[in-house]
């Protein structure tokens, strides 16, 4: 199946999406990397206030390469990160906030219980970061510029991003996982 | 004698050869996506591999890099023992990164591997990465090979005891399994047999600048068919393009060593190369 979604996102705009299902997002995005991810949970800690909304929220693993033009940022490309390095900090993100959707690449190890009946992961193909940045039409906003431009959290305004594919769905269902498994039992064979 | 390049001719073609690398892909290397789709019967990796074929059309036309991880600047130079530019080849390579970071635009990715500060333009303490050998002639090549992180973190390096030749195989499978998704697969797998420790690891990424259209043979061929039966697909969602192809390069070693070294790259196996002096 294939769903157009507007942000911010509902639980019932994820409850309907099956892993493997084809996502396209439009509305606002928020990048967050390593170094994000570490200080929305240290301000969380020190009950410190966010100078941005996670409600609804969807989440990009990207570090992108933006330009400081006259004309204000330009997003220049924007391809997924590598999930797998945000896997430990997610669970506790996710406990903290409602954060509907995680786009990145590569999948990410134990957080298919964090996400179940809350949120889903969504896998952009990795490196297709000219195409992205074709669909991101506007920086709205960047916070903690101090943390240096991939790490910084970049607002971003997209139209039909995508392709995006469920890779972990709201019930745990999760691809790879399954993928992964299945190379090891066929590693094991040979 | 010197040979006749003057030192900005030589920065800007260094830069032109950078933004080439950064936004489009060798034929080659585009034919094996091509391939790959056309042959695709899962349905997430067959809409996965017309994603990259699109995003490779999008920074060919608008001059862009294809991925935002635009790598950390590798060079491999061949340089002829009668060529003489008569000016510090390093020192103008490192202007050209500099320059190429400032204007095409490249994500600066150099950092202090401790305190994690960003130089801001790419360069640092060993960056640009330049390995040079001396060949006969009066030319110079020098190919540019920007590699990302995604796929470097993923690649492995294993000091094997010499009788354990027919380990190495189940080493790569694993080593791609450990890998998954991560290092953004359809792969390119480069594999460096022999040598020492450090040279190992050269030859796998040598390896790796290979044309992927050339026929597969003995080990290439057997690693090759084992990794795609593993079924890890396209960014490890599934499907039969785990790898476009494996290279084995191999080099003397010690009689009590062996060493092993895997060095992964993503769909986008990004090189070029420029030609200077001779007699054209």
């Amino acid at each position: 199946m294939e769903y157009h979604l507007k942000t911010p996102l509902k639980k019932e705009d994820i409850e309907k999406l099956n892993a493997g299902d084809i996502v396209y997002i439009s509305g606002e995005i928020l990048t967050a990397r390593d170094e994000a991810h570490a200080r929305i949970l240290e301000m969380g800690e020190k009950k410190e206030a966010l100078p941005f909304s996670l409600e609804g929220a969807v989440i990009y693993h990207c570090g992108p390469l933006i330009q400081q033009t006259e004309n204000g940022w330009k997003v220049v490309s924007a391809g997924p990160t590598t999930s797998g390095r945000m896997s430990k900090m997610t669970p506790p993100l996710l406990k903290a906030h409602n954060v509907r959707a995680i786009i990145g690449k590569g999948g990410m190890k134990g957080v298919a219980d964090a996400l179940k009946n809350g949120s889903v992961y969504l896998a952009y193909t990795g490196g297709c970061a000219a195409l992205a940045a074709e669909l991101i039409k506007e920086v709205k906003a960047v916070h903690w510029l101090d943390l240096g431009m991939p790490e910084a959290v970049w607002v971003l305004r997209v139209e039909e991003f995508g392709p995006l594919i469920v890779g972990i769905d709201i019930k745990g269902k999760d691809i790879f996982a399954e993928v992964r498994e299945k190379a090891q039992k066929q590693l094991e064979k040979q | 004698m010197s040979t006749k390049i003057s030192r900005e001719s030589f920065i800007r073609s260094i830069a032109d050869l950078l933004r080439k690398t950064e936004t489009e892909l060798p034929d080659d290397v585009v034919n094996a996506i091509r391939n790959a789709e056309a042959a695709e019967e899962n349905k997430v990796a067959k809409f996965q591999l017309r994603a990259i074929l699109k995003n490779l059309e999008i920074a060919k036309k608008h001059r862009v890099p294809m991925c935002q991880d635009t790598g950390i600047m590798i060079f491999f130079a061949e340089i002829g023992s009668e060529f003489h530019p008569g000016f510090d080849l390093e020192a103008a390579i490192r202007e050209a990164v500099v320059l190429a970071t400032a204007e095409i635009p490249l994500r600066p990715n150099a950092v202090d591997p401790l305190t994690r500060k960003n130089s801001g333009n790419n360069t640092g303490v060993g960056i640009p990465d330049i390995h040079w050998k001396i060949v006969p002639g009066s030319q110079l090549k020098i190919t540019a090979a920007p590699k990302g992180a995604g796929s470097e973190n993923m690649s492995s390096l294993h000091m094997f005891n010499p009788t354990e030749t027919g380990s190495i195989k189940n080493f790569v499978l694993e080593t791609i399994v450990n890998a998954g998704g991560m290092p953004c697969p359809p792969l390119t797998i480069g594999i460096g047999i022999g040598g020492s420790f450090d040279a190992a690891a050269r030859l796998a990424k040598e390896s790796l600048l290979e044309p992927l259209d050339a026929p597969m043979e003995g080990l290439e061929r057997e690693i090759f068919e084992s990794v795609n039966a593993l079924g890890i697909g396209c960014m490890g969602l599934g499907g039969s393009t785990t790898a476009l192809a494996v290279r084995v390069k191999t080099a003397h070693c010690h009689t009590a060593s062996l060493p092993v070294a895997v060095n992964i790259q993503c769909w986008a196996n990004r090189h070029a190369s420029v030609m200077f002096g001779g007699d054209e």
